[in-house]
């Protein structure tokens, strides 16, 4: 039996979007058959996170309303084996799909899948109701800014309000130096404050911009700092104890000489 | 001088340091989700229960819904703060 995991924030624009892409492609980069979900109806863009954009033909709102099968509508991702998108449909509204309809879309994935990522709209309408109701697990993303780090808190209360026990925390778009001179609130403060368990932590990468440029996730980039990170918290998803990722910038002679030259410091 | 100026404010608190005291009463107000009208009732009837062994000062009195890390630490719970500074003790209460 599979496994499904939302990945949610309150605010929009922290990751999520990026964190599903990169996570589901760390899973089947492992050997496991992973399926995306994306939730966000009228607002979709899973599919060109992922670069799979022109093979839409069926979407999430076609499955639960019967006008095809659940098999016709997931895209086979050809780079990597196992790992399959369900679109979210882009002319309709949120009201389109019921809590129930999901409950039922996730039983259904479970008995084919090791692992059901859900991308989850931003807000706590019903877009997110819908997102969270066949969830066991939940992923909370945040940034190291006052007003994403008010809306995990308020996410985190509604999802141990309906019974999501233990969601996890990723802190994304972390800045070091920002941190190290106190400008920008570290891992510990954050924690601190939710109260609640982490499952890693994504530094700030132009990497991620690029990738999603290019509708190549981060995760396979062996060059990115962010790409490590997200293959670290992979492993996490996948129950492996990994130590979290160490951005201190180590600040030596050589890397200060290289940042003077333009090379980047490694 | 001016910088030398700029430097001895700076040290004064970071930035950081203001974000997470905002954060932490901004999240005081939105996790007690009860009414304004119910904590008021809990805080006059503490006031009354209180009142009986010392003179407290019910300006400044202070009591808030707020969440904490249960004991073992798995969970979080709600918990009731309150900040009630008293003025003088009564002596029918020695």
């Amino acid at each position: 039996m599979g496994e499904v995991i939302v990945i949610t924030s309150g605010k929009g624009g922290v990751g999520k979007t990026t964190t599903t892409a990169n996570i589901g492609t760390g899973l089947a980069v492992h050997g496991k058959k992973v399926v995306l979900i994306d939730t966000d109806i009228g607002l979709r863009n899973l599919d060109v996170v992922m670069g799979l954009e022109n093979r839409i033909v069926y979407d999430l709102v076609d499955v639960v309303e019967g006008t095809c099968r659940l098999k016709q509508a997931l895209i086979k991702d050809k780079r990597f084996d196992g790992l399959y998108l369900l679109p979210a449909a882009q002319t309709r509204d949120k009201n389109s799909v019921s809590p129930e309809q999901m409950m039922w879309l996730c039983d259904e994935l479970r008995k084919e899948f090791d692992y059901i990522l859900i991308d989850c709209p931003a807000g706590i309408e019903q877009g997110f109701k819908n997102a969270i109701a066949g969830a066991d697990r939940a992923i909370v993303i945040t940034t190291p800014e006052v007003s994403a780090v008010r809306d995990a808190d308020r996410i985190i209360g509604l999802l141990e309000s309906q019974e999501i026990r233990n969601p996890r925390l990723l802190i994304n778009r972390v800045r070091p130096d920002m941190v190290k001179r106190g400008d920008m609130m570290s891992m510990e403060d954050i924690v601190d404050i939710l109260a609640i368990k982490m499952i890693g932590v994504v530094p700030d990468d132009e990497n991620i911009i690029i990738s999603t440029n290019r509708g190549e996730p981060a995760v396979i980039d062996n060059k990115s700092l962010a790409g490590q990170a997200y293959r670290n918290i992979t492993k996490r998803v996948m129950g492996e104890d990994v130590p979290l990722l160490d951005l201190n910038v180590s600040d030596g002679f050589l890397s200060k000489m290289k940042k003077l030259f333009g090379f980047k410091s490694a | 001088m001016l910088d030398l100026f700029r430097l001895l404010t700076r040290r004064k608190e970071s930035s950081k340091d203001v974000a997470k005291e905002r954060l932490k009463l901004v999240l005081i107000h939105d996790r007690a989700n009860v009414s304004p009208q119910f904590l008021e009732m809990v805080k006059s009837e503490i006031i009354k229960v209180i009142q009986n062994y010392m003179e407290i000062d019910e300006e400044s009195l202070d009591i808030q819904l707020t969440r904490t890390n249960s004991d073992d630490g798995e969970r979080v719970v709600p918990a009731l703060v309150a900040n009630i500074p008293i003025k003088n003790m009564k002596n029918a209460g020695r």
